[in-house]
């Protein structure tokens, strides 16, 4: 693998360390941070054309978008080219879908060293060699200093979805169990520790990982999966408030089968935020049928990325469109939707 | 977390929950002070375990909400001038100012940054040293400290393009203020903890015996909260109004001295407008003339803005307890976290905020 860290062009580009306007122009510089950067990173070959041309299996396509803008770029466990991968990988996933293809686009401002996109480039190749997809189609522009913040990455990728495979958010029904693969709120304290401002000291690393081989490991239980969805930004809140309102069901949780590993709880304790609103980047919940939870969840457990799986709630007929949690003590809350960023607390 | 998870053992939870219901006779209403209290009670639903009749009233004890329009619009000001580099706590930046926030004049271009201490604060203005910045300092006894601390480090390191914003209040005097208004329904407070673990417990002696009214410290976890409430009721069943500390692993009755000292260099007395509430005499700090330099205020001149309260918020009744926030006419509807007429619905810790987010079940169903 290419190591960006110390990096040296056997061809320099044009001499410049960094990003310049002239690498978004189209002409050569573009080429060569094409040919010199870009193609190595993701494995590839250099015969270029306008539009990648692919197989395709055949059957019902899934077609999925997302632009990376996380600041910083770098953080405990990943980047934002692991995201840029993960998280359009998991959003193909969470319809079923087994994705086969990504373009990757970046909007890049001048000045940014070259040795930087180095290495998301080659977190993206990485990322998209252990999910199994290939990185078929992509796209550089530069922005003046000022313009930007560093590096934005967009992604799309395909994916085919099986045959009889029905999953989303809709098909939530009263009776449902709620599982969740794994710890939340890790990857969102595992950047908020590194943030400008914010920086503290944790052990917590990103989850970031491709969840479509998991998803495809529950589907191989021949169970009705009714809804999947990976709780990324504004957390498991977010996602379930998102099904609820969807679907017209209550969502019943118990907070004490919430998973909160240990280091989540603490910083969110001393910020003043809720671990049901912090980002996860590796996760996802499932609605299943009551009657099939025990085997989806046998099946998540025996994934890498499902180890931790569990029940955290169910799906009821009462307060339709509503996320609600019975506390510890016995008494309940209302788990809103977070309204934007996430605002530490002043004291 | 350690000396943290111990205090919401639910096992102990339920025991103190039962003792209060053994030596409760009648109803009491009693108010938690501080906004992290409310906030606790709240999402662990610690009110719906109490005895009917036993009611916490909400204090005014949220800095972010009590921090008066003036100033929000002073900050406003501030942050829109070009160069600046204005800091604050997260929460603050929602906050409705005369129409705006600090998040809409961040996306017109402001320098805005939150920040988790004011030291981060000094840090941006030693590493930019050619633009002004500006830290919102704001909040009660317990925020003072690290403010006056870093406008100290300012003067020693001699970082002139520092300066502070400050809007600092004092419970002492607000509890004063709550039991002279004439419509006051408090019987007794649970003190704010970590004001007491700064300030000490030595200005609450007289507030008990003047007005009649038991103070017992109290910390912010389930069980803190339980035998703070648990403490008041046997006062209160006794016919008993002392000061009482049931926050022994924070509190101790001096306070922290070397933070005291500290605030009585940095700082000193002055009136104050409470944002819902009006001016209360002698209840906030102000930078002493010895740092009157880093006041912001002076720095940027912004003693001519006009404020604009909307007509339809009542968060003043809602921090005097006069008011539970879903009784307010415009909760829920007019008034919500992504759209609040007042501070109150802004801050986490915020009484409105605290429903809308916790009870809006209730509500619906009533």
């Amino acid at each position: 693998m290419l190591d960006f860290e110390n990096w040296t062009c056997p061809l320099p580009l044009r001499d410049t360390p960094t990003v310049v306007m002239g690498h978004g122009g189209g002409g050569a510089m573009s080429g060569e941070l094409v040919e010199h950067l870009f193609l190595p990173a993701y494995g590839k070959s250099a015969e270029l054309t306008d539009s990648a041309v692919m197989p395709f299996p055949g059957g019902r396509l899934a077609f999925s978008t997302d632009s990376y803008v996380v600041k910083p770029m770098f953080f405990p466990g990943g980047s934002i080219g692991d995201l840029a991968v993960n998280g359009t990988v998991n959003d193909l996933a969470m319809s079923g879908a087994r994705p086969l293809y990504l373009s990757v686009a970046f909007i890049l401002q001048e000045g940014t060293p070259l040795a930087e996109v180095g290495r998301i480039a080659t977190a993206i190749g990485a990322a998209a060699s252990a999910a199994g997809v290939q990185v078929v189609t992509g796209d550089t522009k530069v922005v003046d200093s000022g313009s930007g913040d560093g590096v934005f990455v967009n992604t799309a990728g395909v994916g085919v979805v099986p045959a009889g495979v029905d999953i989303r958010p809709a098909r939530a029904a009263a009776g449902d169990a709620i599982l969740i693969s794994g710890d939340i709120g890790v990857h969102g304290v595992a950047v908020m520790s590194v943030r400008s401002g914010l920086e503290f000291s944790t052990a917590v690393t990103s989850d970031t990982a491709p969840l479509h081989g998991l998803v495809s490991d529950i589907l191989e239980t021949n169970t009705d999966v009714h809804v999947l969805r990976d709780p990324t930004r504004g957390g498991v809140s977010a996602s379930l408030n998102e099904i609820a309102r969807a679907a017209q069901v209550g969502v019943s949780l118990i907070e004490r089968d919430l998973p909160v590993p240990a280091g989540v709880s603490d910083a969110c304790s001393l910020l003043g935020l809720d671990p049901l609103q912090v980002a996860n980047e590796g996760k996802l919940l499932a609605f299943v049928p009551a009657a099939d939870a025990p085997t989806v969840l046998e099946a998540m457990r025996a994934h890498p990325y499902g180890r931790g799986a569990r029940q955290i709630g169910t799906c009821v007929n009462e307060h339709p469109g509503m996320v609600v949690a019975r506390t510890a003590l016995g008494g309940t809350r209302v788990v809103t939707m977070p309204i934007g960023e996430q605002l530490p607390r002043i004291c | 977390m350690k000396y943290l998870d111990e205090f919401s053992n639910p096992e102990l939870a339920l025991r103190l929950v039962e003792q209060i219901h053994a030596v409760t006779t009648r109803p009491w209403a009693m108010m938690e002070v501080c906004g992290g209290q409310t906030h606790s009670i709240i999402r662990h639903g610690i009110d719906q375990l109490l005895p009917d009749g036993v009611e916490m009233i909400h204090g005014p004890g949220c800095p972010v909400c009590v921090t008066p329009l003036e100033t929000i619009d002073k900050a406003l000001a501030i942050a829109s001038r070009p160069d600046v580099i204005f800091c604050s706590f997260g929460d603050m930046l929602r906050v409705p100012g005369s129409g705006r926030d600090l998040f809409s004049v961040k996306s017109a271009g402001a320098d805005v940054r939150v920040v988790y201490s004011p030291l981060d604060a000094l840090n941006l203005a030693r590493e930019n040293p050619d633009r002004p910045v500006v830290f919102f300092g704001i909040g009660f006894e317990t925020t003072a400290p690290a403010n006056a601390m870093t406008v100290y480090q300012a003067r020693r390191l001699g970082v002139r393009n520092f300066s502070l914003l400050v809007s600092h209040v004092l419970v002492p005097p607000a509890i004063a203020a709550i039991m002279e208004s004439p419509r006051c329904r408090v019987q007794a407070f649970l003190a704010a903890g970590h004001v007491c673990s700064v300030m000490g417990t030595g200005e609450y002696p007289a507030l008990a015996s003047k007005y009649g009214v038991p103070i017992v410290v109290t910390g912010f976890e389930p069980l803190d909260i339980l035998e703070g409430i648990r403490q008041t009721v046997v006062q209160l069943e006794a016919g008993r109004h002392e000061l009482q500390n049931a926050y022994p692993r924070a509190v101790r009755d001096e306070g922290n001295p070397a933070a005291k000292a500290m605030l009585r260099d940095v700082f000193e007395v002055t009136d104050r407008a409470w944002r819902g509430i009006g001016m209360i005499p002698d209840s906030g700090w102000r930078l002493s003339s010895r740092y009157r330099e880093f006041d912001a205020e002076e720095r940027f001149q912004v003693g001519d803005v006009r404020t604009s309260e909307s007509p339809l918020c009542r968060s003043g009744e809602v921090l005097q307890g006069l008011l539970k926030p879903h009784e307010c006419a415009a909760f829920g509807k007019e008034c919500t976290p992504r759209n609040p007429l007042g501070a109150t619905m802004v801050s986490s810790e915020g009484a409105c905020a605290a429903y809308y987010a916790y009870r809006r079940l209730d509500v619906v169903h009533i």
